[in-house]
């Protein structure tokens, strides 16, 4: 399915490359100079070292336990449903079905989830009655609400 | 100069620079006119060294697992290796942001210990929201934020080139945000320049509507880009989209950077900017980096893609 994408092999963005100047060209590095003469941002390259760390397995965070009950599930870029409605004292738990970190964000700062790998779940446990608007904090465009009743 | 046979005139400079900045476009689905336009014989008496070179790599990823890219670490080493073999060392390298997936202390070491590979004087990062999902950026000020100003943004100067590196993922609604802090800084920090300084702007969001309704724009950029009206020559360099995009508005060239771990449809392709599987052997040629390289006396900047197949 993902069958086209950025064509060229070699996409030669090659622009301006105009004849004519006629300055000399500096010898070595020029020098980076900060505003702030504070200490400087970024970090220093190396000379010369072929070594590169070898790869580590980055872990993902614990598998999925079947979802049931109060459950909203993280799919292709959506909360599923997008409005659920539970009891007051109800724990809901949100599982990221996606290959992509997603994470719950209350919009009123009531709870918020760490980021979820793939497969992640969070839980949080509705103790009163009201309307929770929440987003991803990764994928703002990403929005859904959890109803608690009485 | 326009009485040199190979330079342009100054109209002809800004028909050019119009010119390429509608067919880039064009590069993306083609690239020979583009091709056509860098191989003429004015091309090859470019200065063996411009005035300002430097390499941009983005959106690596580093803890990423997925099928779109079983090893980011092992392409992540590739564009290093790539940056290191140019024929020169650049004057910096910028990381345009996401070098993590998951912003983990472990992922921020491991990246930061990749780019201490990098054969230049200076590596320069902006923060993606992956770097700073869960703390407002809290670990990624601590492995890189030394010497920047509130959360991360800070300027520089080098060979007459005022650069500005901006952090635009914090505190999402729906699009990329700079906020009032960072406003007045850029404010005040490009004030006492003359309007002919050649202006950069780092930041991992496009401060471009590439496309809103996948949070690939900045909610408050018209406001930084109104104080960068009055320079002759702005360029925008962003990651955050995984694929080569750009856009002319005015003065401002935007420039959209690939990633190196994998790519994102393109926009409106799809349901969500979820990560590509492409066919095997295709993945390389989606990922790269990219050289810029600036000689003075001339408006626009020179940029050239690479992939790293």
């Amino acid at each position: 399915m993902p069958e086209r994408h950025l064509g060229p092999r070699i996409a030669l963005l090659a622009v301006m490359l105009l004849a004519g100047c006629s300055s000399a060209p500096p010898a070595t590095s020029p020098s980076v100079t900060f505003g702030s003469g504070a200490t400087t941002p970024g970090m220093s390259g190396m000379p010369a070292m072929p070594n590169i760390p070898a790869a580590t397995t980055a872990s993902t965070q614990g598998s999925a336990p079947p979802v049931a009950g109060d459950a909203v599930a993280i799919d292709n870029f959506a909360f599923v449903p997008t409005t659920l409605t539970v009891a007051a004292g109800s724990t809901v738990t949100w599982t990221n079905r996606d290959e992509e970190p997603h994470t719950i964000v209350a919009n009123d700062g009531s709870f918020h989830s760490p980021g979820m790998g793939s497969q992640a779940t969070f839980s949080y446990r509705f103790a009163t009655a009201g309307t929770f608007d929440y987003i991803c904090s990764i994928h703002p465009f990403m929005h859904a609400t959890v109803v608690v009743t009485k | 100069m326009t009485d040199s046979p190979h330079s342009m005139s100054r109209r002809q400079v800004i028909r050019h620079g119009a010119w390429f900045g509608a067919a880039v476009g064009l590069a993306v689905a083609g690239g020979e006119v583009i091709s056509h336009a860098a191989g003429t014989a004015q091309a090859k008496q470019i200065p063996s060294r411009p005035t300002l070179r430097f390499a941009q790599v983005s959106d690596s990823h580093i803890g990423f697992t997925g099928k779109a890219n079983p090893d980011v670490v092992g392409s992540f080493s590739q564009a290093i290796g790539r940056i290191n073999n140019l024929g020169h060392a650049p004057d910096f390298v910028i990381h345009t942001g996401d070098l993590t997936h998951l912003a983990t202390p472990a992922q921020f070491d491991q990246v930061k210990q990749m780019m201490g590979a990098l054969h230049t004087p200076h590596v320069f990062t902006v923060p993606g929201e992956h770097d700073s999902i869960d703390d407002a950026g809290q670990k990624y000020l601590s492995a890189f934020g030394r010497g920047t100003r509130g959360d991360g943004w800070y300027s520089f100067d080098i060979a007459g080139v005022h650069v500005i590196a901006l952090v635009n993922t914090l505190n999402l609604k729906k699009l990329g945000h700079l906020g009032v802090e960072q406003l007045d800084f850029l404010a005040a920090d490009v004030a006492p320049l003359p309007s002919d300084t050649p202006v950069i702007v780092f930041s991992h969001i496009p401060l471009f509507a590439m496309y809103p309704d996948w949070g690939w724009a900045t909610d408050d950029a018209t406001q930084a880009l109104s104080y960068l009206r009055r320079f002759s020559s702005v360029t925008c360099l962003n990651g955050h989209v995984h694929q080569v995009f750009a856009k002319t508005e005015g003065n401002v060239t935007f420039y959209s950077g690939t990633t190196t771990a994998y790519p994102l449809p393109h926009p409106g392709d799809g349901p969500a900017p979820k990560p590509l599987t492409l066919p095997a052997g295709k993945l390389h040629d989606a990922l790269g980096i990219r050289e810029v390289s600036y000689v003075r006396g001339h408006q626009a900047l020179a940029l050239k893609e690479n992939t790293l197949q």
